[in-house]
């Protein structure tokens, strides 16, 4: 049994970081969908308020993915966010301004102050999925780490061609699925706006995903991880074919699924590395030589089997009270903040 | 400078900043569920303006809060790898715990919070703030537990040169932590009620010097009454607010102080040198120094006088009796040296540093001074709130500017106190980042050296580079808020409620009234598709 909570943490992890995607990819897409899509205010704040009440507890997947690998994986975390020390920098930049902008952005009744923070969701949320793509697709195909787990080569050491493919990757899939959540979540013209912002990009925006995937497939794959990523494909062509006959919920769902079989398979064939070393495959970062120990596991096997259903139960319910489509007519008038 | 010195100012400055914020949401969200829980029992108008106005700048700085927290989660590993390796085994729990049990409640319910209003049934919009509340609370003592365990390690055994946990219940019930935690969370109120205390009182002030309110005979107030935002509901808003802070205050203060000189004495115990340090009590005895004069920049026991002391004072501090001889900084030296070594390890690990002599002595200028910092501040600010207490006994305050602007500036003494506390405990661990406890019941083995815990493979630019990102951004994001907050705490009740003000400009009714307010703002279904509290 201890012998397994090392994998069971590797496959909870995975998960986190997969309904991290899942759930704030549509929200950082939504974010940059602001300066790329919408045409006046009124589709800005639409647009906002489709993610308004879910994109604070969507981050929370980020900073309990990163806490758990820290946990669970402390060679891991210690390794991963030293080595890519200023692509997380730029990402945590990124979600700063992301973030006070959403709270900010309307407690001025003021066109420049919106614009101005429009920028900071739109730039930092580009800047979020980025960075992530990178730093995810960098722990499934190596880092020049030495013996001891860390960074040689200097400060950008991590810039090579599969940093930018997971950079690429997730940036166009937050944009994609973006599409069909706004399509989902919205009524009028924004709502046709989205759907055929969809259908034009998902033939083409889930290539670098998949390039990615079949990247760590080559390396390390194996029948299961193959045959997965032929599902995810599967599940692309369902969600264009959904979406060509109006079926937003289908599209939105088929092109998640579809990216959490990648995710799935590119976990899976990099299994049992959890962060290869590009040196010498004797540095490799694993499963077993990277864990914490079974006692400190178990503990948070405990925890994690009692608060994730958990999290999941409520954070359906949200989406179940907000389920509602918010179309041009919801916004109700700004408003100015004037002194007495 | 070296890395390190640039790595311990990068997490001293993101620190310190990220618990200005911090306080603030779980005090001030504290009382606004109060507030919000009064309203639903009475129905009064007053409480629902209350909550909607405090809760409105809640959510200003809560947001800052949520984004200066990101920087915590990752900076372990980005800066202090070498750190997270050796802690990782009993540190990281906490902190996983932290995200998965208590972030997720709070964001997701607060989420549920802002948008709910009008939408969800109102006991149920209520619940969901007291969750989001409570998880941040809750999430303090997570962090504290983590925290703790750097001050007085528990609960783990050496294997293979790293800590490993052995006891989690040792570890969750520290007796650092437990201390800790409630001292945290009256810091937090203390910071809240100086906050409700000043901005209600600069209101009740601008009534008065608009000729609104007015003093009768017996210097009793009489509540005028201009419709809209400034009808007499808006009066109650403020001096209940007033008085609420106030109390508020007093009683937090009363309790850091209770939790305080519990810590103390567990630290007296687990960190001798840090409470010897933070007295500059370089030799043993019984008294508490009032003011010492001398050098106490030079680190050396030689240039330093106690000028004011107090006999017996250290002892109670320490011991709870007027007479134990407490050690000081000349008895503990030589102790610390035997223990842990008077150089550096010749371990690679410790890089140039290698072989270098350690110095066991904090930094005396901050640990003395921040200690007394922490103490003045809170004092000042809870006798500032009894005497306010005291003041508003006739239901307003007096015409006075210079008092205004006095309980204006009062609000930064509770955050003072808080930030010299932090950085008195934190830099009065030095120069250690895991701290070893002499006393009998710590685990003497464990520690760890500050020089030892930094990144080895991240440069001294990377270092140079997020310093000043973050620090830059960080000052500006702090302009922008502090604006934002004065904006809205001028516009009063109306910059959380627009309708007042519409209400004020063509009706101008007050009184007890407000309900035709209030009932087209939570009658529901009225509101039709429009979203009550959008961004």
């Amino acid at each position: 049994m201890t012998e397994a909570l090392p994998t069971l943490w590797f496959v909870l992890i995975a998960v986190l970081w997969a309904g991290y995607l899942f759930l704030e990819g549509f929200d950082l897409g939504v974010g940059m969908l602001m300066k790329l899509m919408a045409r006046n205010d009124t589709q800005r704040r639409v647009l906002l308020n489709t993610v308004g009440p879910v994109w604070d507890g969507n981050e929370v997947w980020l900073v309990t993915a990163v806490g758990a690998t820290f946990a669970a994986f402390p060679h891991w975390y210690a390794s991963l966010l030293s080595a890519l020390y200023l692509p997380f920098l730029l990402v945590l930049l990124g979600l700063i301004f992301r973030a006070v902008a959403f709270e900010w952005r309307g407690k001025r009744d003021s066109d420049a102050w919106r614009d101005r923070w429009d920028w900071a969701i739109a730039v930092g949320s580009f800047i979020a999925a980025a960075g992530i793509g990178a730093a995810l697709a960098l722990t499934t195909t190596g880092l020049p780490l030495d013996v001891n787990g860390n960074r040689v080569g200097g400060a950008f050491a991590w810039a090579t061609m599969p940093a930018l493919l997971g950079a690429v990757a997730v940036v166009l899939f937050c944009l994609v699925h973006a599409a069909a959540f706004v399509a989902l979540k919205t009524e009028g013209s924004i709502r046709s706006q989205a759907d055929r912002l969809f259908r034009r990009l998902l033939p083409v925006a889930m290539i670098p995903f998949l390039g990615w995937a079949l990247l760590v497939q080559v390396g390390s794959g194996t029948v299961v991880t193959w045959f997965v990523v032929v599902l995810a494909v599967v599940a692309f062509i369902a969600s264009y074919r959904a979406a060509t006959v109006g079926r937003d919920g289908r599209a939105f769902a088929g092109l998640g699924v579809g990216m959490l079989a990648l995710i799935g398979s590119i976990f899976g064939a990099a299994f049992p590395v959890v962060l290869p070393s590009t040196l010498d495959p004797a540095f490799d970062l694993t499963v077993q030589n990277a864990s914490s120990s079974p006692y400190t596991l178990g503990l948070m096997s405990l925890v994690a089997c009692f608060g994730l259903p958990l999290v999941l139960a409520y954070q359906a319910w949200t989406y179940w009270v907000f389920r509602r489509r918010v179309s041009e007519a919801s916004i109700p008038a700004a408003h100015a903040v004037t002194a007495l | 400078m070296e890395a390190l010195e640039i790595a311990r100012w990068q997490f001293g400055i993101t620190t310190v900043y990220h618990f200005l914020m911090v306080p603030l949401t779980i005090g001030l969200g504290l009382l606004v569920a109060v507030m919000q829980t009064m309203w639903h029992r009475s129905g009064k108008e007053h409480y629902l303006r209350m909550t909607k106005f405090w809760g409105k700048l809640f959510l200003i700085n809560f947001i800052m809060g949520v984004a200066t927290g990101l920087v915590q989660e990752f900076q372990f590993g980005m800066a202090w790898s070498e750190y997270s390796r050796f802690v990782g085994d009993v540190f990281g729990a906490p902190l996983a715990m932290e995200a998965l049990l208590a972030f997720f409640v709070e964001s997701t319910f607060l989420g549920l919070w802002i948008f709910g209003w009008g939408r969800l049934p109102r006991l149920v919009h209520l619940l969901c703030l007291w969750a989001a509340v409570l998880a941040s609370v809750f999430s303090a003592y997570f962090i504290l537990v983590a925290n703790s365990w750097m001050q007085h390690p528990v609960g783990v055994e050496m294997v293979d040169g790293r800590p490993v946990m052995v006891d989690a219940w040792a570890v969750f019930t520290n007796n650092t932590a437990l201390v800790a935690f409630p001292h945290t969370v009256f810091g937090a109120l203390a910071v809240a009620g100086a906050f409700l205390l000043g901005i209600s009182w600069y209101h009740l002030h601008k009534r008065r010097h608009d000729g609104l309110d007015t003093v009768g005979a017996h210097g009793t107030v009489i509540v005028g009454d201009a419709g809209g935002a400034r009808d007499a509901v808006d009066h109650r808003v403020w001096l209940v607010s007033a008085r609420a802070g106030a109390i508020v205050a007093m009683i937090a203060f009363a309790g850091t102080g209770i939790t305080g000189d519990l810590q103390g004495k567990l630290m007296f115990d687990q960190q001798p040198m840090k409470m010897a340090a933070a007295e500059a009590a370089c030799h043993d005895g019984t008294g508490f120094s009032i003011l010492s004069v001398g050098n106490l920049g030079a680190q050396s026991c030689d240039d330093i006088t106690a000028v004011i002391e107090v006999p017996g004072v250290l002892s109670f501090l320490a011991n709870g009796d007027f007479t134990t001889e407490v050690k000081g900084v000349n008895t503990l030296l030589p102790e610390y040296q035997e223990k842990y070594g008077t150089t550096l390890p010749d371990d690679p690990m410790y890089g140039e540093r290698a072989g270098t002599e350690i110095d066991y002595l904090p930094v005396m200028e901050v640990t003395y001074w921040g200690f007394r910092i922490m103490i003045g501040f809170g004092a000042i600010a809870a006798g500032a709130a009894a005497l306010a207490l005291w003041v508003l006994r006739k239901g307003t305050v007096p015409e006075s500017r210079w008092l205004m602007r006095l309980a204006v500036f009062g609000i930064l003494a509770p955050f003072g106190a808080n930030s010299a506390g932090w950085i008195f405990t934190e830099m009065g661990r030095q120069p250690f980042v895991v701290a070893p406890n002499p006393d009998p019941s710590g685990i003497d083995s464990v520690f760890m050296f500050t020089a030892a815990a930094v990144s080895p493979g991240v440069s001294l630019g990377e270092l140079v580079a997020s310093l000043v990102a973050l620090t830059s951004v960080y000052a500006v994001l702090l302009v922008v808020e502090v604006k934002l907050l004065f904006s809205y705490v001028r516009g009063g009740t109306a910059s959380a409620m627009p309708e007042l003000a519409q209400a004020g400009s063509d009706s101008g009714h007050g009184g007890d009234g407000g309900s035709g307010v209030s009932g087209a703002r939570h009658g529901g279904k009225d509101d039709g598709d429009v979203l009550a509290f959008a961004y």
